[in-house]
């Protein structure tokens, strides 16, 4: 089973040179951590940066630059700052190459549920509804199970939707997939992790074609 | 040259009542009205719609307000990190009214800018789409969103001159340019308050018309939400 930090170093081998990348807030926040040397990306914010760069240090936090989580954040040589209707106009305008975020559940269609458990729990979608409806590369990082030990990886999401058929692929702590027209395709395993554990732990459909490497992290 | 200047908070305020329907400013706590904000707390008008991405903390920001009981109704994308607010929800004594933050954004610069309404991909298939109307465009369903409608505006920016003209600092720019001059009423409160003709005209982010009365904050406390730093290697 992968560590967070781990699903973070996977999901980065899936930036590439030029791309504009929007992060969610949890896991997705550490992928920038792991962008290999030699290729250049500028990670977007949609509270209203473009070029962010890492914390600040001690002493030097700034109360006007702060990223999408609320969290003190620097910019990097070419950052831009801009409002929010612009910001959301990057991302509409499909200007933005990749979108790496959270889910409570993925369904093998393509939808996902991220914002809400009614009567329980109510944050809002803040900025997710945009992203997912209007990105066409959007990558879900997330545990294959949650705290019940229930599949996360579903028929059908049984929580209210983020978004419909918009999820092209899920990196979680124990396996790579895509998701296609016939459901979650697996293309990786992580470390200790068996074909057959990943069936069991994914009740949408999953289709395994030959055999399954193991992860390179 | 049009002078928006107020000579205080009390005066930028004048006319804000009971029941009306405010846009706020911000991001989290970065970039929110802090002057207006405590000013609204001590009229004690009550039954306010807020229109504001974010619904402040506990003891902050437009959090200030929840506590007294002040807002009826909040219009917000994100609203965690509120224990009072989500007290509130949960026991139906607010209302609030969850969009997509890109929606929440177009909603006001549509009203700024004299948009009634338009479509957005944002939220279709979802609970944010019943009952708006759905169309295809380039064989993609969007539905139909509508400009806001408020009385007051209270935006905050960094740096100011007489004329109105403002200039934002930061990720504290957010949501303050799309509200200014998309309500009735747009009060705008700044760090520095300067003369018209101190400002390179080149570098406003949003002309003067936009604004009917400024005036620069007593102070500012720009509370940090979520201090996040690394240690010196």
């Amino acid at each position: 089973m992968l560590t967070k930090e781990q699903i973070a170093q996977r999901i980065a081998k899936e930036v590439k040179d030029g791309y504009y990348v929007n992060l969610g807030i949890g896991i997705p926040t550490l992928v920038a951590n792991y962008v290999p040397q030699g290729i250049d990306v500028e990670f977007q914010s949609e509270n209203g940066v473009l070029g962010m760069g890492p914390f600040p240090f001690d002493g030097e936090e700034d109360a006007d630059v702060i990223n999408a989580g609320k969290q003190t954040i620097t910019t990097l040589p070419g950052a831009s700052f801009f409002d929010s209707s612009m910001s959301f106009g990057m991302i509409r305008g499909q200007h933005v190459d990749l979108t790496i975020l959270g889910a409570m559940e993925v369904a093998e269609n393509g939808d996902i549920a991220n914002w809400k458990i009614p009567g329980k729990m109510v944050k809002g979608m803040g900025g997710a509804m945009d992203l997912v409806a209007s990105a066409e590369n959007i990558i879900v990082a997330m545990m294959h199970t949650n705290r019940a030990g229930a599949s996360k990886l579903l028929k059908r999401c049984s929580l209210p939707l983020t978004g419909v058929n918009c999820i092209t692929k899920v990196v979680t702590n124990m396996a790579v997939l895509d998701v296609t027209d016939k459901g979650f395709v697996l293309l990786e395993r992580a470390p200790g992790v068996s074909v057959e554990d990943i069936k069991a732990a994914t009740e949408g459909n999953i289709i395994i074609n030959g055999d399954v490497p193991e992860m390179v992290i | 040259m049009i002078n928006r200047t107020v000579s205080s908070v009390e005066e930028a305020l004048e006319g804000v009542k009971s029941g009306m329907t405010f846009m706020v400013g911000g991001f989290g706590l970065s970039g929110i009205p802090e002057n207006s904000i405590a000013q609204l707390v001590k009229t004690g008008i009550t039954d306010l719609t807020c229109i504001s991405n974010n619904a402040g903390v506990d003891d902050f920001g437009l959090g200030l307000l929840l506590q007294g009981k002040q807002i009826k109704k909040m219009i917000s994308s994100y609203v965690g990190e509120n224990d009072e607010f989500e007290r509130q929800m949960l026991s139906g004594e607010l209302e609030v009214d969850l969009i997509p933050q890109g929606t929440l954004a177009e909603r006001c610069r549509a009203a700024q800018a004299g948009i009634p309404a338009f479509f957005t991909p944002a939220g279709y298939g979802t609970e944010v789409a019943e009952g708006k109307e759905v169309r295809d465009f380039n064989g993609k369903p969007h539905i139909l969103e509508h400009a806001f409608q408020a009385d007051f505006a209270f935006v905050k920016a960094w740096k100011g001159d007489e004329a109105g003209n403002l200039i934002f600092k930061g990720t504290a720019r957010n949501f303050n340019p799309v509200m200014a001059g998309a309500a009735t009423i747009t009060v705008a409160e700044v760090e520095e308050l300067v003369p018209a003709g101190t400002l390179d005209p080149n570098q406003i982010h949003i002309p003067g018309i936009f604004v009917k009365r400024i005036f620069q904050g007593a102070k500012y406390e720009k509370r940090i939400e979520q201090r996040t730093v690394r240690q010196k290697a």
